[in-house]
């Protein structure tokens, strides 16, 4: 390599810093505006001069009305059940399925093979209208059950799984089955151990994606007691203490901090687990 | 035994994804209502509605305005920031965790702290342009910008995401290609950028796009919340029109035969990106 002159590279690193100063403010203005917002006084937050910082600290009052005259806790509470219940059933019905696809020689794997990949190319607001006459049949409609079923079959969680699955050496289970291990013994034992990495990007992937979702909470629920956080924030913004900016701020502060402290705690999983989920 | 493994995959494919859509298909040929169990055959009358109705063609084309807005921004700005991030690993870390915590927000809560800097009077963006002696515009309410402000806060949700795909590509590239064009005489920034880290970086570009673009075609969260396609249908878009006529005015065949056009575009850019990756997998 030739070596550039020392001033070259000071005036590159001063405009790498300028310019990622720049983008990362603009990602991290609205976070800092929420938070600011959330600590702010009805009257400090209409006036003509603006601080980040309040000059009359309100916060505890604003995150108080947020706390009481909406579940905020019982939204996060929702969202938690409902996201660990949709990743249970997706690993339950998931892995089996993508260990025989993968591992196992049987009359149709081809065929169910490319209906999963067909599966794929279905977005999932296309089966908004199905999706809500069936539970509508079964009285289902503003249940959990109505914000969990219908996400119960991953055809990506299939196809991801089967891709790990394949990676591990055939020689491994035909070991396994000689000890006298049983295929589900072999899933359990050998499968999910080896390629914990992989369920993890998958759990990262499917918890963010329902954690977020705001399209089918808004079609399968009204009731404020089976909210989802993305819906119960939009309840509260509609309700008589929403109208208020600084409790809505601190609500919106308390239903994005857990996902937003999950990733700040385990940064790389994350975006490693999203960048291969969505390449692969 | 492979049977027992796979058939509540199996049934559940059928129940939750193929029959719907065979539903979907059968219900925009119908004139059902939620609710009733008469329905007659009404052909492609659905569709004729669909079709000669100006609100629908109103919501695509906004889509794809939105879509031509959003897909080049994101691509973009998501380029820059992953090559300088990736140009020497002073505070990296930062950086990335930084540029990459809106695709991670809730964006129906993060949509009305949006609404709040987008106020036209106590609003950020107003305020700082005041600074500047520009005097703003009500973004949400007016017909001229609330695509615009929509497509901006699409932006902001998704360059952090094309920022990692492209820093995994980067990563990619071999060093001995780097040498080879200093060799070559290629050893500026520039002249490494254009003879080799561009060029490389092709597939990936191309799949950061697909990607974005799908994502476009997606959006809702920020319509519903922010501006639900107002005014005056400015900034509506196709799922957005969908879910109004379906849950909202329950037109429920209208509904399948939107559901039927959206699946035909978004099966379309998804075939699309299947045949890139494909291709892709050569370079490697």
């Amino acid at each position: 390599m030739i070596a550039r002159s020392p001033d070259w590279r000071i005036a590159g690193r001063l405009a790498r810093h300028t310019i990622l100063i720049l983008t990362a403010a603009f990602a991290l203005l609205p976070f800092l505006w929420m938070v600011s917002l959330s600590l702010k006084p009805p009257e400090e937050i209409f006036q003509a001069d603006f601080h980040l910082w309040p000059t009359t600290f309100h916060g505890i009052e604003n995150y108080r009305v947020a706390l009481t005259a909406a579940p905020m806790f019982r939204f996060l509470l929702n969202g938690l059940l409902v996201c660990a219940a949709i990743f249970a059933l997706q690993l339950l019905v998931c892995i089996p399925c993508a260990y025989a696809l993968a591992k196992l020689r049987f009359h149709g794997r081809d065929t169910l093979f490319s209906a999963v990949l067909v599966g794929l190319l279905l977005p999932h607001q296309a089966l908004a209208i199905p999706h809500f006459v069936l539970l509508n049949v079964f009285g289902l409609l503003d249940t959990y059950a109505a914000l969990i079923l219908p996400w119960a079959i991953s055809t990506f969680g299939i196809f991801l799984l089967r891709q790990f699955f394949r990676s591990i050496p055939d020689e491994i289970i035909h070991a396994a089955r000689l000890d006298g291990l049983g295929e589900f013994e072999i899933i359990w034992r050998i499968m999910i151990p080896m390629t914990a990495p992989a369920l993890a990007a998958f759990g990262i992937f499917s918890v963010v994606a329902h954690w977020n979702d705001l399209f089918w909470p808004l079609i399968a629920v009204r009731r404020e007691e089976v909210s989802t956080p993305a819906l119960g924030i939009l309840l509260f913004r509609d309700d008589e203490a929403g109208q208020f900016l600084g409790p809505l701020m601190a609500g919106a502060v308390i239903i994005v901090a857990p996902l937003l402290l999950a990733f700040l705690i385990a940064q790389r999983r994350f975006i490693d687990g999203l960048a291969v989920t969505n390449m692969k | 035994m492979a049977w027992l493994a796979v058939s509540p995959a199996l049934l559940l494919l059928v129940v939750l994804l193929f029959g719907p859509v065979a539903a979907v298909v059968f219900f925009s040929l119908t004139d059902w209502q939620l609710g009733s169990f008469a329905f007659r055959f009404t052909g492609i009358a659905n569709f004729r509605t669909l079709f000669t109705d100006p609100t629908f063609w109103k919501a695509l084309s906004n889509t794809l305005v939105y879509a031509a807005i959003v897909v080049p921004g994101t691509v973009l700005l998501g380029l820059v920031v992953a090559l300088l991030i990736e140009a020497s690993p002073r505070v990296r870390g930062f950086y990335r965790a930084a540029h990459f915590l809106p695709v991670m927000a809730t964006m129906s809560a993060m949509a009305i702290v949006w609404s709040t800097m987008l106020h036209p009077t106590i609003g950020l963006v107003n305020r700082a342009l005041g600074v500047m002696g520009i005097s703003g515009v009500n973004w949400l309410r007016d017909e001229r910008t609330a695509l615009l402000a929509l497509a901006l806060i699409g932006i902001w949700q998704g360059f952090g995401f094309a920022m990692v795909l492209f820093v995994s590509g980067l990563k990619a590239v071999p060093q001995q290609l780097y040498d080879a064009a200093a060799i070559d005489g290629a050893d500026g920034v520039l002249d490494r950028l254009r003879f080799v880290t561009l060029p490389i970086l092709g597939p990936v570009t191309m799949f950061v796009v697909i990607l974005t673009a799908k994502r476009s075609f997606e959006v809702f969260d920020s319509v519903r919340v922010l501006t639900q396609g107002g005014p005056n249908y400015a900034s509506d878009v196709l799922l957005h029109r969908f879910y109004t006529e379906s849950f909202d005015f329950l037109r429920m065949g209208y509904g399948a035969a939107l559901t039927v056009v959206y699946l035909a575009i978004v099966v379309l850019l998804t075939l699309t990106q299947a045949r890139l990756l494909e291709r892709r997998v050569h370079y490697s």
